[in-house]
């Protein structure tokens, strides 16, 4: 499996990440070179095997419903970069 | 040619859990911006989540209601975008293996006629949070308290073929909602909204056309009108040649219509897979059962209840047995009045009528069943009449206390002493000698609509507090021993 | 006195040999010395360290200290700690002070361990070289131009270099186990769901499992008995309960069956490597132990497969870095996409948006059987060819990583050849494995590492089975030059 320039642009537009133009090429191909490795899968016939998520075969646990988180405001948006009356800032979202 | 519209819902109900779907922050309304969002509800690195027990409890009871497959094992999967109200930049849901299954609810149309519409599946997911666009210039702000509130999106068969039959199948589902106390149903606040996928074609195709999605309308008039235009939209459309495009709008109820929301148009790619912070939830019979024992009544089989044993007809039935708490009202009403006829009256009539005006809920209503419950015990026992009835019913909404204590603080009680209603007849009857001898000179046939003012009179004179039923007879005793 | 392992030191501060505040003073006084060559601390907590120090010695004065109390150690950077930078490593989260603690830091604290500080790593456990790291690589205290391995190297060369007697580090394809090996310490991965993993900052949820790093056996059964346990914050952490991890260290390993997988064997080997492996062996067969040649067939099938599940859950769990609650924004956003796309862009370095773009794409519609579904069905059998040898034998050994360290560069430009240095270790993540890296010898004058691995829940055993072999060889006991 080969990527292409506008592959990676593609792939980076989905997970929002800015790629500078001139770094492209090499994504494109490391991309490619792990693609190439990872296609060794195909070689096997997995048609019988369930998907496998997690290594243990444990459940859900489920928690009570109760409240045990009061306010701290204040702490969490410490690190925020930009908040004004309580609010995260972003950007205008247009709607 | 003649046109058929087809419709399906999606109904996001936000679950009345105290807690969230993932983490211990409170999921109560309207605090402050961002002070019930703990550091799981803003995706702090290396945070996680843990289910909410009720959440899963809720979500089995509306498929237990809607008479759905139960999930015995099912999965949240990860929808992955990217949002300034979605904190992890992707909201857990449940793709390929939701907790209920295919379902069905039965609506009654307004012309008697019911149908079966399908309900196709049930989810569980988490709520985003809250965009604020105009208090800041070019900057948007960003509440995160209602991230991570459970919601559970119902998503119907498109079985519906008219916005009467859309508006009658969300009222159902809010009926049922709100009776299992899964939900406040409180649409003003976002706790229940609906996205109505309408498309149409020429009846008697097979196929469906192609549809638009119209989001978060949030009351059952916006729907039945944002649904009605859209479909006359979407027909003028194909009339005049064009085509409809899929995408999606929003209705903007200043204008009444629907717009196309552009920013929403580039077609999304969500890499749903498997959560792997979360396990399997799994559940079995056992669990399914003890969920079925605990179901309330449901708004069907309260409706069977409230005409067999209140004896009401069929429409208040289904009127009051639809909201829980309406119902609860009613009955309690009725239980205190011990006149269900009179309770159901009031209740669809002068409550609903002083709700509709000041725009409020019956959950929020200022005047308590136990209190109008007193009221109509007094009109039953005579202490005052129905008109003046509704005077202490005002006095109770805006000022509260009982009706006993309002009657008695405004000298509102009936006047049942003959000695004086006699007096105050006699006074009518000296004053009013022209209409008197009117009397007399006519027919005996026409006298009893005749009587009609002189109980004007004596209902004025006596500031409405003389009993109706004996002034009448005093009345007529008299005037009849005149001719 | 820097040559001390856990055990000693708890002896020393148990006799009053010394105090936790001199302890802990003559090491943060080496880092400050010493830590300029090998890079191996991102952040020093000298002012803290300092004061649990105090308190711990006012436990010991009160007779109150437990097993760990006044022990110190260094926290992998990946960890989040209250009031202290905790970066992972990366510009993102240069400037995150982090307003929680992970479960782990917790549980050390209440242990009354005494954290130096925090160690460098790649950036978001990305990496087998640390290579990654935006503060730059760690170095190998063997070979200052060699690698100290990774995702954990900070924690490793940290304890090779005796900068720490002890540290945590986290294991998502080999981050403990390579780097023990690198640098000639011992390592643990335990299995998955034995250690919390909430405050652990997510690399790829179902393979990331925090763990110990340190000169011994023995010390990383203390340090597991402070790290292990079920944790509600953690819906994938297992309930069950925590032994003694030092209580059977000294069983004798007579008619243990060790397993030797014939693929761990193969052509690419380091021939010295597989010559020490071998020699270590035989040190088992003095033991007691009987050896068997086993097969885990799918061995080669693990670094696609992992390639696929680590970047596609990476992809996910790192959208939360968006420059929007917390972490590295932009300057100057002209708008949404802007900010979200330059804050990611400017914030990751090359390897995570490599891996992040690898996952997106392995995600994305038309791919999901192909990639990731396959993966994870590659993910059981490598599992299952686990579980029918482990059903055959105690344990099974062979090298923890194909060759000893390499120079730092050398394998920068080439990804994939990077990623094949993980070859031994990563098939373990994949099946929630127990695992230990211990040193068996030098190559060049380079550690290298025997894997031990056993069934799940067995740590007891590989600790028993490593603290074994330590008293048999002194290996462990080796330093690079010049420490």
């Amino acid at each position: 499996m080969s990527l292409d320039r506008s592959d990676v642009d593609k792939i980076a537009h989905l997970a929002r990440l800015q790629i500078e133009e001139q770094d492209t090429p090499e994504y494109a191909q490391n991309l490619s070179n792990i693609l190439d490795l990872v296609d060794q899968m195909q070689a096997v016939d997995t048609s019988d095997v369930l998907p496998m998520a997690h290594p243990l075969d444990a459940v859900q646990r489920l928690r009570s419903d109760e409240v045990t988180e009061a306010n701290n405001r204040e702490a969490l948006q410490a690190v925020a970069p930009q908040v004004e009356k309580g609010l995260f800032q972003v950007p205008k979202v247009i709607e | 040619m003649e046109w058929e519209a087809v419709i399906g819902l999606e109904i996001h109900a936000q679950l009345a859990t105290k807690s969230k779907i993932f983490s211990g922050a409170s999921t109560a309304f309207g605090a402050e911006p961002n002070t019930q969002a703990c550091a799981v509800d803003l995706a702090l690195p290396g945070t996680l989540p843990v289910f909410n027990e009720e959440a899963l409890r809720m979500a089995v009871k509306f498929g237990l209601a809607v008479d759905a497959e139960i999930g015995r094992k099912s999965v949240f999967d990860r929808k992955n975008y990217f949002y300034p109200d979605l904190p992890k930049g992707y909201q857990t849901s449940q793709l390929f293996h939701p907790i209920v299954g295919v379902g069905h609810i039965d609506i009654t149309l307004e012309d008697g006629t019911e149908k079966r519409i399908g309900v196709t599946r049930a989810h569980l997911e988490e709520d985003a949070g809250k965009s604020v666009h105009d208090e800041f210039p070019g900057m948007s702000g960003i509440d995160l308290n209602r991230a991570g509130t459970p919601l559970l999106e119902i998503v119907s068969e498109p079985d519906m073929r008219s916005a009467e039959e859309a508006v009658a199948y969300v009222r159902k589902i809010h009926s049922i909602v709100t009776s299992l106390g899964i939900c406040d149903g409180n649409m003003a606040e976002g706790s229940f909204r609906c996205d109505c996928n309408v498309s149409v074609r020429l009846k008697g195709e097979e196929e469906f056309g192609t549809r638009t999605e119209t989001k978060n309308i949030n009351s059952f008039r916006f729907i039945e009108k944002a649904i009605t235009g859209e479909i006359e939209r979407q027909i003028d459309l194909l009339e005049d040649g064009g085509r409809v495009v899929q995408e999606t709008r929003l209705y903007d109820a200043d204008k009444d219509e629907t717009r196309s929301m552009r920013s929403k148009e580039e077609a999304n790619d969500y890499r749903y897979f498997p959560c792997p912070d979360l396990l399997p939830i799994v559940i079995d019979d056992t669990y399914i059962d003890a969920v079925r024992g605990s179901l309330p009544e449901l708004p069907d089989a309260r409706k069977a209840r409230f005409i067999e044993e209140y004896k009401l007809s069929d429409y208040d039935a289904m009127v009051l047995s639809g909201d829980r708490t309406l119902a609860e009202y009613f009955e309690t009403v009725a239980k205190a009045s011990k006149d269900a006829k009179l309770a159901a009256n009031w209740v669809m009539g002068e409550l609903s009528k002083m709700l509709n005006q000041n725009d409020t809920i019956i959950a929020d209503s200022p005047v308590s069943a136990e209190q109008l419950g007193g009221l109509l015990e007094r009109i039953k026992d005579n202490t005052i009449s129905g008109k003046i009835a509704k005077q202490v019913f005002e006095v109770m909404w805006k000022e509260g206390g009982s009706a006993d204590e309002i009657i008695e603080a405004k000298g509102l009680k009936q006047v049942t002493d003959s000695g004086a209603i006699e007096k105050i007849v006699d006074d009518v009857i000296a004053n009013s000698s022209a209409q008197v001898e009117q009397y007399i000179n006519a027919e005996p046939d026409k006298r009893g609509k005749m009587i009609g003012f002189f109980m004007g009179q004596v209902m004025k004179a006596s500031q409405g507090k003389a009993n109706p039923g004996q002034v009448q007879g005093v009345l007529k005793k008299k005037l009849d021993a005149l001719c | 006195m820097f040559d001390k392992t856990l055990a000693e030191l708890a002896q020393g501060l148990k006799a009053g040999e010394f105090s936790s505040v001199e302890l802990t003073q003559a090491y943060l006084n080496r880092i400050k010395a010493e830590d300029s060559k090998y890079n191996s601390f991102i952040t020093v907590t000298e002012e803290q360290a300092l004061a649990q120090a105090k308190t711990a010695d006012e436990a010991i004065a009160a007779g109150t200290a437990g097993a760990f109390t006044g022990l110190p150690f260094a926290h992998k950077d990946i960890f989040c700690t209250q009031g202290v930078r905790t970066s992972c490593a990366s510009k993102m989260l240069d400037n995150f002070i982090s307003p929680y603690n992970a479960t782990v830091v917790e549980k050390f604290n209440a242990a009354g361990g005494v954290m130096l500080g925090k160690t460098n790593m790649d950036e978001f456990a990305m990496g087998s070289s640390n290579e990654s790291s935006f503060y730059g690589v760690a170095k190998n205290p063997w070979d200052t131009e060699c690698v100290p391995g990774g995702s954990s190297g900070g924690s490793a060369a940290a304890v090779a270099a005796q900068l720490a007697p002890a540290a945590t580090g986290t294991d998502t394809g080999g981050s403990i186990r390579q780097p023990a090996a690198l640098c000639g310490i011992t390592g643990l991965k335990p299995t998955y769901g034995r250690v919390s993993r909430f405050g652990m900052i997510a690399f790829a949820s179902s393979l990331d499992q925090g763990g110990p790093m340190t000169k011994t056996a023995e010390d990383a059964a203390m340090m597991l008995n402070v790290m292990a346990g079920f944790d509600k914050n953690d819906s994938t952490s297992v309930d069950r309960e925590v032994p003694d991890y030092t209580a059977d260290l000294n069983k004798p390993l007579d008619g243990l069956t060790i397993g030797l997988p014939k693929e761990f064997f193969m052509d690419d080997l380091d021939s010295e490597i597989a010559e020490r492996t071998q020699a270590a062996i035989k040190e088992f067969e003095k033991l007691g132990a009987t050896v068997k040649e086993v097969s885990l067939p799918n061995t080669a099938l693990s670094i696609p497969a992992y390639y696929i599940i680590a970047p596609a859950e990476a992809s996910s769990n790192l959208s939360r870095f968006d420059g929007v609650r917390y972490g590295y924004r932009c300057e100057n956003p002209v708008d949404l996409e802007d900010l979200y796309k330059r804050s990611r862009g400017e914030g990751f370095g090359a390897e995570v948006k490599r891996r992040i773009m690898i996952g997106a794409y392995a995600l994305s519609e038309g791919f999901y059987d192909a990639y990731y579904n396959k993966a994870q069905q590659i993910r059981r059998l490598i599992r299952d060819d686990y579980a029918k040898v482990l059903s055959e034998v105690d344990v099974i050994m062979g090298p923890t990583t194909p060759h000893p360290a390499f120079k730092i560069g050398e394998k920068t430009s080439d990804p994939v050849a990077m990623y094949m240095e993980d070859i031994f270790t990563i098939s373990l993540n994949l099946a929630g494995l127990p695992g230990m890296s211990v040193p068996c010898g030098t190559v060049n004058g380079l550690p290298t590492g025997l894997q031990i691995i056993g069934d799940y829940f067995a740590e007891q055993k590989l600790l028993n089975v490593a603290h074994q072999f330590q008293l048999a060889t002194d290996w462990h006991t080796q330093s690079p030059q010049g420490i």
